[in-house]
């Protein structure tokens, strides 16, 4: 029986993924004893959503690039009727796939995750049924320790040792939470996983909590997240019915039950402190710690918090040994990492490869180099608490110590690629204007001092920076990061610092020159009208308010320099494109 | 054969928030999911549900508010009609979010977190929406519009007012 998998996570969603599951739910309704109709999560080629993928009787896969419904007919009448392939709309996956290693998303894209049979089918569960059946609580944490497994969501703590912490408080009452507030702008790892394998995430959560002496779990999942948040509850509702959740699972006696949170919009409650204040109906703000969230966390009782990557590893280390995990990576970060590879990348998408791995094989080998085809300027990793990397840096092994070092940090996996055309002092001031309105006010130095940097290089964007700016910013990027908290303050400066260490030269074209060499920061730009592009429309005449555009209709337009403010909206009325930047 | 699904996470999902109240009173770590509750039923957080749970959780209301005002999600305004989020994460900003966010303002007359005169459109920045292959994103409603250019953004803006004044409607209905 062929088999057919429409790619409905949310990004596939988007680009019209339900309309072409539905389409070809309509069409297939006439022999539904031929042909089974599946839906997936991400199979992480994003570059081409939507996906769908055929299965053959033989297990020969066929996979189909941007299969918007109109493309349904066209694939159901060839295809499944007539056998025939379709060269043209075929996607080849050998580039993208090649240096991946799928531990994490081992089963994203292939189940369909509204089916708990499905996860059971692909060694779902058996991780926990063995754990019950033949490990203590003392032998899981050593082989969690063993495997060199460290937290995912970007500081890097080495899993076995936070779990044998809380293990041994004191306090009976424990709880196991999975941070799935996945906040970095640019960064999807999480969300895909939660809503391609959702069980996966819940063994984890039940494993750790059987090591750890817990019997309640809570999932804080991001607001913004819907689809994920409905694949979780409809996974846990699913688990519970069969007993893999609940009272005396497997009839070991553990008792195990899980809780969905949804987070309501802050970025800070991905900080573990802010997120158990969050769950307990308060503002979400940081605490000083210790006391660490081992000892007193949630209501006051040892919480032991898991990122949802860190714990959808678990399962598979306890299936297949700590010795298979840690054979991949390096020798102080084992395993794989996820990666949300976006930006000005050919072949963005979710990808999963071992650590240890160059950030230039990852770009060229598994992204096929930038969009424009020249070659990248810079790597964005960490989200706001990262740093760019620039490419002179391109053979970084990519693991926890060597990413530090560059000063960018590993963080939960957002990776998003910068070629010429963008600005690095833009983006600086992009991520820290993000920080400074997550900042949730409790520290002076994060609350007004990322308010003065930002000041300063709104300045230095328009054109009116100075030269003892760049001293000034780099004195109060040291005084935030050491005065602040949390995780939030003490790495909102990266970004600016980073690219203060890399390309000084942008910053001080913008402030000696008055130039933006990207041509990106529209102050420190001359806008005029390509005469090639223009027709001479004269929507533009007619937007502008200062009144610098002149031209015949019909024929090209131009823009006086002298008189035009650089609001940009001739920019957005141009039909053609025509009005670019020098 | 699977059924037609329309499963996206439709407003009214969430037990109606007066149920939820008295159900979930004596529970601790309620008051966000209460909240959540009362913007699912009504679009916004009203003044009296505030009261409400002040009085039957024993909560202050000040407290209330100010757990209101700290998440993002919470809004004090009803909504509009149609709900419009401009993305600006990371790889739509670098795609040219900066001028999709001047071509809505320019086209509608709304600023962020602001509803248009006639109460059409609400327009939301938002950080991420997870579809950054897609980038520049706009969502509208439950509608993700990608790889947008001012123009293409134009037009389906004015295909969204066409439709209103043709009493169409077809996008959030007002609750």
């Amino acid at each position: 029986m062929q088999e057919v998998r429409v790619g409905t996570a949310s990004c596939g969603i988007a680009a019209g993924g339900l309309a072409a599951y539905n389409r070809f739910a309509e069409l297939l309704k006439p022999d539904p004893n031929r042909v089974i109709l599946k839906q997936t999560g991400c199979v992480g080629m994003c570059f081409r959503e939507p996906l769908v993928e055929i299965v053959e009787d033989d297990h020969r896969r066929t996979l189909y690039g941007e299969v918007t419904s109109d493309r349904v007919d066209r694939i159901v009448e060839e295809h499944l009727r007539g056998g025939r392939l379709i060269q043209e709309w075929v996607v080849e996956e050998k580039e993208f796939l090649a240096k991946q290693k799928r531990i994490v998303l081992r089963n994203c894209g292939e189940i369909d995750p509204f089916s708990l049979e499905a996860y059971q089918a692909r060694d779902g569960y058996r991780a926990l049924e063995k754990v019950l059946a033949s490990l203590t609580p003392e032998q899981v944490i050593e082989c969690i320790a063993e495997s060199g497994l460290r937290g995912r969501g970007g500081a890097g703590f080495p899993t076995g040792t936070k779990w044998r912490l809380a293990r041994a408080a004191p306090d009976p009452h424990k709880y196991v939470i999975c941070n799935a507030d996945e906040g970095d702008p640019g960064a999807f790892m999480d969300r895909s996983v939660l809503e391609g394998d959702p069980h996966s995430v819940l063994e984890g959560m039940a494993i750790a909590g059987y090591a750890l002496g817990a019997d309640q779990g809570y999932i804080y999942a991001r607001a913004e997240y819907p689809q994920a948040v409905h694949r979780l509850r409809h996974a846990i509702a699913r688990a519970e019915e069969k007993n893999l959740l609940g009272r005396n699972i497997f009839g070991r006696g553990f008792h195990f039950s899980i809780r969905l949170k949804e987070g309501a919009g802050a970025f800070v409650c991905g900080e573990e402190t802010a997120l158990i204040a969050s769950i307990e109906g308060k503002r979400g703000m940081p605490r000083v710690r210790p006391p660490f969230p081992v000892e007193a966390g949630l209501w006051g009782h040892p919480t032991c918090i898991n990122n949802v990557e860190t714990l959808a590893n678990v399962p598979w280390i306890i299936l297949n040994g700590a010795p298979a995990f840690a054979a991949f990576g390096t020798e102080r970060s084992k395993g794989t990492k996820v990666f949300a590879l976006a930006g000005k990348v050919k072949r963005g998408g979710l990808v999963e490869v071992p650590m240890g791995i160059t950030l230039n094989e990852v770009i060229y080998g598994i992204g096929g180099g930038t969009v424009s085809g020249g070659p990248f300027k810079a790597v964005q990793m960490g989200g706001p608490s990262g740093g760019c990397i620039p490419a002179s840096l391109g053979d970084t092994p990519i693991d926890y110590e060597n990413i530090t070092a560059t000063g960018a940090i590993m963080g939960s996996g957002g990776m998003v690629v910068m070629d010429q055309s963008t600005c690095m002092v833009d983006v600086a001031r992009f991520f820290l204007n993000f920080t400074q309105n997550e900042s949730c006010g409790k520290c002076t130095f994060c609350r007004i001092g990322t308010k003065r940097m930002l000041e300063i290089l709104e300045r230095i964007c328009i054109g009116q920076g100075e030269e003892k700016d760049l001293k000034i910013l780099a004195e109060l990027g040291e005084q935030i990061k050491s005065s602040s908290l949390c995780g939030l303050g003490q790495t909102a400066p990266n970004p600016v610092l980073t690219t203060l260490r890399y390309f000084y030269h942008e910053y001080e074209a913008h402030i000696k020159e008055k130039k933006c060499p990207a041509k990106a920061c529209l102050a420190l730009v001359e806008l005029y009208i390509n005469p090639e592009l223009c027709s001479g429309c004269g929507l533009c005449l007619k937007a502008c308010d200062s009144g610098a555009i002149s031209g015949e209709k019909k024929k090209p337009h131009q823009i006086e320099p002298s008189t035009c403010v650089k609001c940009g909206k001739c920019i957005t009325v141009c039909r053609l494109g025509a009005v670019e930047k020098r | 054969m699977a059924e037609i699904i329309t499963e996206v996470h439709q407003p009214g999902t969430l037990p109606a928030f007066g149920r939820m109240l008295w159900r979930h009173r004596d529970e601790p770590g309620m008051l966000i999911p209460l909240l959540q509750a009362a913007q699912d039923t009504y679009s916004y957080i009203p003044p009296l549900a505030i009261e409400q749970i002040a009085e039957v959780t024993g909560i202050p209301s000040s407290e209330v508010y100010g757990v209101i005002t700290f998440y993002k999600q919470f809004r004090l305004q009803p909504l509009g009609q149609h709900v419009i989020k401009m993305c600006k994460g990371t790889a739509c900003y670098v795609s040219g979010a900066v001028t999709m966010g001047q071509t809505i303002e320019d086209e509608l007359g709304v600023a962020p977190d602001e509803n248009t005169e006639d109460g059409l459109f609400t327009l939301l920045v938002v950080a991420c929406l997870g579809c950054c292959s897609l980038a520049p994103v706009v969502m509208i409603d439950d509608q993700a519009y990608g790889k947008l250019t001012p123009d293409k953004l134009r037009k389906i803006l004015r295909q969204y007012r066409k439709q209103a004044e043709a009493g169409a409607g077809g996008g959030r209905q007002p609750w």
